[in-house]
């Protein structure tokens, strides 16, 4: 932060370039007020509002107005304490409450938040003496095996397919629709029981078609909701159906 | 060293983060929490005793191997390892009003600090070092803030209770005055949805 004017502002103030104030260098208005404040060696809990005021509006005309929103803001309150303060009052009016209380309140906490980030930059400092060992990306997902299929491990996987469809109907009107939630509950009770079940156990004895999709229908949307998890050791093996483990604490 | 205490080493030495007690208990089934940390003191001392290079530093709720401060100078001059990017005055301040007062909204963060934190919160949170930790029951139901594990490590710290306290800063802490924000917010949160 730098004030390069050495004469004392209150001189600067009257002088034409008046104070020069870099603005990137502070984080908010309460920063730039703690700054003036500082350079004045004003005691926060007693604020020459009117005085302060009139520099806070010096220091953010340099601003571009983009940018300046908040300290607009913060120079409004100013200017309406300082209009507050030179209403006069009663003496003796023991109801009064100094308008500066307010702001007095936000600088010291600010303030306090100062002090903080300020003991929190050197911790990261000291962080940054110990080296851990250089970055890993984390392992990528192993790609999946790559597929080694001759003709009769097809056929093999296409009659096991077929065996588990007992009677191989293949054109009927469907009764019964699909009931993808009496699935739903059976794979869930299954699950509940076992932890984990392969899919010939999810399909039961003897199922019908309409048993097996609703059962495939079932898992697929167990499976989207994060319930469970789907797995396939190798390549045709019978997939495996396990309850989604709840996240680990990190 | 014994077993558990090597595989400890060669844990912590692979493992890109902090690992926990817990973490490192998983690597022997015979081992208990408490052998795990016998085990982690001898490789501490090991590491004291014989001057090594690097030693054992608890951080972030975990351990870490990391190297010894007085080499670090040496380490950047050579280019074998880089600094992370500093940490803006801005983003301190945000990080020190929600380490102190999380879960914090926004409207509090900018009520403290004076300007607007929509940026800032951004860019923090993608840096992972804050998160959203739920939503305030207060108006518009907001987003609620809380510092990440990643945060303790990149101050060095074993968990929260290593900030300073208030009776260490010179400024003395304010007591909280929700009465400016409606219902007490800093209390009512319930968690975000998953």
């Amino acid at each position: 932060m730098t004030a390069p004017n050495a004469v004392p502002p209150t001189i600067a103030l009257g002088a034409e370039p008046g104070f020069v104030v870099q603005l990137e260098a502070f984080s908010g208005p309460l920063d730039l007020l703690l700054h003036l404040l500082r350079e004045e060696k004003i005691e926060i809990a007693d604020i020459p509002i009117a005085r302060i005021c009139d520099q806070f509006l010096k220091a953010i005309h340099e601003l571009g107005l983009n940018q300046a929103a908040d300290y607009l803001e913060m120079a409004s309150r100013l200017v309406r304490l300082k209009v507050q303060l030179l209403l006069p009052r009663n003496l003796d009016d023991d109801e009064w409450e100094d308008p500066r209380a307010e702001l007095v309140r936000r600088l010291l906490e600010y303030q306090q938040i100062r002090e903080i980030a300020q003991w929190m930059g050197s911790a990261v400092e000291r962080r940054t003496e110990r080296l851990a060992r250089g970055y890993l990306p984390p392992p990528p997902d192993l790609p999946p095996l790559p597929l080694t299929l001759d003709l009769l491990g097809l056929l093999q996987a296409v009659d096991r397919v077929i065996a588990a469809i007992p009677i191989p109907v293949l054109h009927r009107v469907v009764a019964r629709p699909l009931d993808v939630e009496g699935a739903t509950r059976r794979i869930e009770a299954l699950l509940e029981a076992h932890g984990e079940i392969g899919w010939l156990d999810a399909l039961g004895p003897e199922p019908t078609i309409a048993d097996l999709l609703s059962i495939l229908l079932a898992l697929l949307e167990l499976a989207r909701r994060g319930v469970l998890q789907l797995r396939q050791p190798a390549p045709f093996a019978p997939m495996v159906i396990a309850r989604e483990s709840a996240h680990p604490a990190v | 060293m014994n077993l558990l205490t090597q595989l400890c080493e060669a844990a912590l030495f692979s493992a890109a983060r902090p690992l926990t007690v817990e973490e490192l208990a998983t690597l022997d089934p015979e081992a208990t929490l408490a052998d795990v940390r016998t085990a982690l003191d001898e490789l501490r001392e090991h590491y004291d005793f014989n001057q090594h290079g690097v030693e054992l530093v608890e951080l972030a709720g975990g351990y870490q191997i990391l190297t010894r401060p007085v080499h670090a100078a040496a380490i950047e001059r050579a280019q074998f390892s880089a600094r992370a990017p500093r940490l803006t005055a801005a983003a301190l301040e945000t990080l020190a009003v929600i380490a102190y007062r999380q879960p914090v909204g926004r409207a509090e963060i900018e009520e403290i600090r004076g300007v607007s934190a929509g940026g800032v919160l951004r860019t923090l949170q993608e840096r992972g070092l804050l998160e959203v930790v739920g939503r305030s029951e207060a108006l518009g139901r907001p987003l609620l803030y809380g510092t990440t594990p990643l945060f303790l490590e990149l101050l060095g710290l074993r968990d929260l209770t290593d900030l300073p306290k208030a009776e260490e800063l010179t400024i003395a802490l304010h007591p909280h005055r929700p009465e400016a924000q409606g219902p007490d917010d800093a209390e009512a949160y319930v968690p975000a949805e998953s």
